[in-house]
């Protein structure tokens, strides 16, 4: 049943927005990081940020360049996404049972905005959590990524050649980051799963496509783990 | 900008768009069988993975400095340092590293 839309409290948005500010800041290295990424990948400056603006989310803008960089398929390209993004439906879920009820056109508003960082710093607001607190997070890291996508396209070339070679690591470092914590919270499920992730997408990058590759390595390690955790119970 | 980019990047925005919002609109969860809720919730450690792996041996002009990098990223990771911290921390360390080799 639609419910009436509660006017978006501008107390919760400004809450949001402070509490997003983490993120935004966290953002802005990997956001620099992509749009000289793009600009080396020959995507004007307007495709980078239009990108930036329509897709907001990091890994897929990452592997949509590699994938670009290869002559990948247009169509390989945005299954590849779908694939590496299929994710956030958990999430969605998630935030789903814990949201305060607000109308379905405020929530396919703020769902825009569920990276994985905004619904971490979202889900752990205590229940039930205010729809303008999950947007003002989102928000703040939204404006981030967008603004630095920009910025990073056009400073990338005037910074030092060095640091320049070392920032290719920046992504990647980052998803170590954010593997860590979970690895330190939960310990070997989490060892296991990125393992065999990592190790099926070694595996098929030999014979597959990046986007392909990847979505071929984490269905095999989901359905392998599910297999080792049911052997072990039963 | 070339068409046929301003189609694709449309495409991902949408193929994105959807997952985040399908369950928040529309889905119960509740009634999903618990392997497959299970499976989905394993997605994200094998995607980190699968990002992480080989990528990053092929993310500086030698596997080695790909490799050092990932080691200072999960040490200053596993102090606890903030996603920034981690990244500008790994880019420093890794610069100051290419400077003195």
């Amino acid at each position: 049943m639609e419910q009436a839309a509660p006017a978006p409290n501008t107390n919760e948005l400004r809450r949001g927005l402070s509490a997003g500010l983490s993120i935004a800041f966290g953002y802005m290295p990997v956001a620099i990081a992509f749009g000289l990424l793009a600009g080396s990948t020959g995507l004007t400056v307007y495709e980078a940020v239009l990108m930036s603006m329509l897709v907001f989310a990091g890994a897929a803008q990452y592997m949509a360049l590699s994938m670009i960089a290869v002559g990948a398929g247009m169509i390989e390209i945005v299954l590849a996404t779908f694939i590496v993004n299929f994710r956030h439906l958990l999430m969605s879920a998630s935030i789903n049972e814990r949201a305060e009820p607000t109308s379905k056109r405020y929530r396919a508003l703020f769902g825009f905005f569920l990276t994985d960082e905004v619904f971490a710093v979202s889900s752990v607001h205590k229940e039930p959590v205010p729809g303008g607190y999950i947007l003002g997070t989102g928000i703040a890291a939204y404006s981030s990524w967008v603004g630095f996508t920009a910025v990073g396209y056009f400073t990338g070339a005037v910074l030092p050649a060095i640091l320049q070679e070392s920032m290719g690591i920046a992504l990647y470092a980052l998803f170590i980051a954010l593997l860590v914590p979970s690895i330190k919270d939960a310990g070997r499920p989490v060892v296991v799963l990125a393992l065999l992730g990592g190790g099926f997408n070694w595996i098929y990058a030999f014979a597959l496509d990046t986007g392909w590759a990847i979505m071929a390595a984490v269905i095999t390690a989901v359905v392998v783990y599910e297999l080792l955790i049911r052997r072990r119970i039963t | 900008m070339r068409e046929e980019f301003i189609w694709m990047i449309i495409g991902m925005g949408l193929v994105t768009y959807i997952p985040r919002i399908l369950p928040l609109i529309a889905l119960s969860t509740e009634n999903w069988p618990d392997w497959l809720r299970r499976m989905l919730s394993h997605v994200p450690y094998a995607v980190l993975g699968a990002l992480i792996f080989p990528g990053i041996l092929y993310a500086q002009e030698t596997i080695w400095y790909g490799m050092l990098g990932g080691v200072i990223a999960f040490l200053i990771a596993y102090t606890g340092a903030p996603l920034l911290a981690v990244v500008a921390g790994t880019i420093l360390l890794l610069t100051g590293v290419h400077i003195i080799t």
